[in-house]
């Protein structure tokens, strides 16, 4: 054997022995000993292909600025009144600004000012507006500020949601960042498409206020609010209607306790098999809420989660040891749903559904039976073709087709990329451009051949002819590709991506593969009429 | 076995004016009826909306699953067959998504799991996209598109000529137009699928240009005595065989994937095999008529 087809020869049985290892672990079940030392990723299917759903969700990082001014009012006022500072309007004019009052501003301007530096530094003067008995601050978040809430926002809620779907329990799912403020979540094989999106899109923001009890409810939807006090209410769902009722509730404003001090949360049942949620809070956590009963008892307090008013019980004495309950017309599953939804913690701000995708598992399992029977029926018929059409050197090019497949289905399971159906038209785009390159070649062999050229001869004139037309198409559809990739989303990405593979592949099988074959066979034995 | 005897010599180049003007009155007539429409008929991925996909296990009428779906009074709500007849499959969709009617999709099941029952019906599919994810789908997809020509075209210019470079680009927008110009003249609506389809006549296109304009790059080395005209036209007889065995086993292939891929694989066949017959088509009366208008008009020194 000549020296450079030994090289070739090792360098495709290299690639070949590659190709096998990473394609073994979709084929058969690997040992355990293999699965702890090797890599065992599985070529895997898109959600379109096996089933599932895709999530693309907004967090609105708005929210979580308007959260911040709301604390800082609330912070402020305690400040200023501690501080006897009077004060007289105090709100929020903006997503991220608040103006506040400042009473005798000859006598309370310094020492605002400097309080404002002391103890909010992340408020910002935006404008003074200074007349003879009151001055008028414009405060904002600064710049650096509002970048990190928002942020925060986004990475907090990343990480909240991937703690509930781990709590929820689905296989291999897909949590990541998309751009700035876009949350993509794929779950594959997933049942209950509904009870997954309650999961993972609820805020879940818990917390404590008591009831306002001395001021009259009535009086007070009419329009004659207190001025600390607002409007919550409880929603039931009768289960058989479907109807829903509201109750309101006259609140405080100001929250004593939220989510934040829980340690974990949990599903019981009282003794009419009603299932109720218990909670648990750190020592914190347990502290605050020794005080707020103490200090409150026989008054109401009600528990709210995301503005809803659950229960309002009344405290009868001082509870001490840090724990709760959630009372409401629970089902043992939305019970537990909310047990999984608390102990993952609340969303620093709400989500929005931009894009949901559910295939279910039977049109997943259809479509694969059709992709396959119909790919491979058809790719059956090219290999016939090829074989009857060119006879031993068709047979040859089926062979580097076949081995340019296998390599792009190990290349997928390499990367761990997924195979999508804009992945399967990728691939047959490859199939066509790779039966085209043998076409190329086989083409130009009998031309030459009816040239009156020997086998060899014709051989060596038929690729290097061919060489610079295959080299070109695949590479320009190579470039094409990469731009596809690098500009594309999901369904472009998928096609890329085999696209690029598949041909990176093909110049290698038709190009280097059949070659070897053809020069190991001429140089073994004296052929004088090739079979083609 | 031989499908083209190997000296044959048909005449391409005598018929191009023929040829152009079938292929310039088809392109008018994709032009005019995406003129007419207001461009491609977008599919849910591109404007956003919500479509849900039940199939039921017994008979059920369509008018029985519109008259239930329009209790809830949705805007724009449309219900059709979905797959093979009697498949008892529809597509219920609607331009509404959950951003502005919470929980969309669940109210549909319930009415009809409501009048159907339960275990009568399953939801297969449900796809729900947002205006402003269609619109930035839109916008990405082009970008894409428009980049990868870019790309290609500068690649050929290197390669081989401008003239060959420009000549592949025209042909590739002439395929993409013509199989929009059907896809719009028969009402299909394109989405992502449809792009990818696009995209693989695309890929398909330039190879086929190449494999002509390489042998024409050879012949003019080789055939310094003959003018480009009959260049052309012997460049077109020799690949003429690999052209017809490349389509050919490209088109088996797809017709496979036509009537035996099911509904999903359906309208990206079809493309497919609309792409791959005007692109094989387009790659010999196309892009050559060009490179030879192009030396009329931009002669070039050493070639008479």
């Amino acid at each position: 054997m000549e020296k450079s087809l030994k090289w070739k020869f090792i360098l495709i049985v290299v690639i070949l022995v590659i190709t096998c290892f990473y394609l073994a672990p979709s084929v058969f079940t690997m040992p355990s000993w293999w699965t702890s030392t090797f890599p065992s990723e599985k070529v895997s299917l898109g959600l379109d292909l096996q089933g599932g759903m895709h999530l693309l969700l907004e967090v609105e990082t708005e929210k979580a600025l308007s959260n911040t001014i709301d604390r800082m009012i609330g912070e402020l006022k305690d400040v200023l009144l501690k501080e006897r500072i009077p004060f007289d309007r105090i709100e929020r004019v903006q997503n991220d600004t608040l103006l506040i009052e400042i009473l005798n501003p000859e006598e309370y301007k310094d020492k605002f000012t400097k309080l404002l530096e002391e103890q909010f530094p992340i408020l910002e003067k935006q404008s003074v507006d200074e007349k003879e008995k009151v001055v008028t601050y414009t405060l904002g978040l600064s710049l650096k500020e509002k970048q990190y809430l928002q942020t925060f926002a986004v990475d907090k809620g990343l990480e909240t949601i991937r703690n509930r779907v781990d709590e929820f329990g689905v296989a291999e799912p897909i949590i990541q960042k998309q751009s700035e403020d876009r949350i993509l979540i794929q779950l594959p094989g997933i049942k209950d498409p509904k009870r997954a999106i309650d999961i993972i899109s609820r805020t879940a923001l818990l917390e404590f206020k008591i009831v306002n009890d001395e001021n009259d409810l009535n009086k007070a939807l009419k329009g004659e609010m207190p001025f600390d006090s607002e409007i919550l209410y409880s929603k039931l769902e009768d289960k058989k209607t479907g109807e829903m009722t509201k109750t309101p509730y006259l609140l405080k404003k100001s929250t004593l306790l939220t989510g934040e001090h829980l340690t974990t949360a949990g599903v019981r049942f009282d003794q009419f098999n009603r299932p109720y949620v218990t909670l648990a809070f750190d020592s914190i956590g347990g502290k605050i809420f020794e005080r707020i009963t103490g200090e409150n008892i026989k008054k109401r307090l009600a528990i709210i989660l995301d503005n809803n008013v659950y229960s309002a019980p009344v405290i009868k004495d001082r509870i001490g040891g840090g724990g709760a309950i959630i009372e409401g017309n629970f089902t043992s599953e939305t019970a537990r749903d909310l047990a999984i939804v608390l102990r993952a913690g609340s969303l620093p701000a709400p989500v929005r559904i931009l894009e949901q995708r559910t295939v279910g598992p039977s049109l997943g399992q259809d479509s694969i039976r059709e992709g396959l029977t119909s790919t491979l029926v058809g790719g059956i018929a090219v290999v016939a073709f090829m074989a009857v059409y060119y006879l031993l050197s068709g047979v040859l090019a089926n062979a580097a087709l076949l081995l340019n497949i296998l390599i792009i289905l190990a290349a997928l399971a390499a990367f761990r990329a997924t195979l999508s159906l804009p992945g399967i038209a990728g691939i047959v785009l490859t199939i066509g451009m790779a039966v085209d390159a043998n076409v190329l070649i086989l083409e130009r062999i009998r031309e030459e051949i009816r040239a009156g050229k020997t086998p060899r001869a014709a051989i060596d004139a038929g690729y290097s002819r061919a060489m610079s037309a295959i080299i070109d198409s695949n590479l320009t559809t190579i470039i094409s590709a990469l731009f596809l990739f690098q500009f594309g989303t999901g369904p472009i990405k998928g096609f890329a991506v085999t696209l690029t593979i598949g041909l990176t592949a093909s110049l290698f099988t038709a190009i280097v593969c059949t070659r070897v074959v053809y020069d190991y066979v001429l140089s073994k034995w004296r052929v004088k009429k090739l079979s083609i | 076995m031989e499908l083209i005897k190997p000296n044959i010599n048909f005449d391409f180049v005598g018929k191009i004016k023929w040829a152009l003007t079938f292929s310039l009155s088809l392109f008018a007539l994709s032009v005019l009826s995406l003129l007419l429409k207001g461009g491609p008929r977008y599919g849910l991925d591109f404007i956003g909306g919500t479509v849900v996909q039940v199939k039921f296990a017994n008979q059920v009428d369509i008018g029985e699953v519109r008259a239930a779906v329009d209790n809830l009074t949705i805007e724009g709500i449309s219900v059709q067959e979905f797959g093979e007849k009697d498949a008892n499959e529809y597509l219920i969709s609607m331009k509404t998504t959950s951003e502005e009617l919470e929980g969309i999709s669940d109210k549909i099941r319930a009415v009809l799991e409501q009048k159907f029952g339960a275990k009568s019906l399953e939801i297969r599919r449900v796809e729900m996209v947002g205006p402003k994810v269609g619109k930035d789908l839109r916008q990405k997809g082009m970008l894409a598109v428009i980049f990868s020509l870019i790309g290609m075209l500068i690649y050929i210019w290197y390669r081989f000529e401008l003239r060959f470079g420009l000549g592949a680009i025209f042909c590739l927008v002439h395929d993409v137009v013509i199989t929009l110009g059907v896809f719009s003249i028969l009402n299909k609506p394109v989405d992502l699928i449809i792009v990818a389809a696009l995209l693989t006549i695309v890929g398909y296109d330039i190879n086929d240009t190449i494999i002509v304009c390489d042998r024409i790059r050879e012949n003019m080395k080789k055939m310094t005595q003959k003018s480009l005209r009959e260049v052309i036209n012997t460049s077109i007889n020799q690949t003429l065989s690999r052209t017809i065995i490349t389509s050919g086993t490209v088109v088996i292939v797809l017709i496979a994937l036509f009537f035996l891929g099911g509904e999903v694989l359906h309208d990206f066949s079809f493309c497919l095999l609309i792409g791959v017959f005007f692109g094989t088509f387009s790659s010999i009366y196309v892009a050559t008529p060009l490179v030879i208008y192009w030396e009329k008009f931009f002669p070039k020194k050493k070639r008479r």
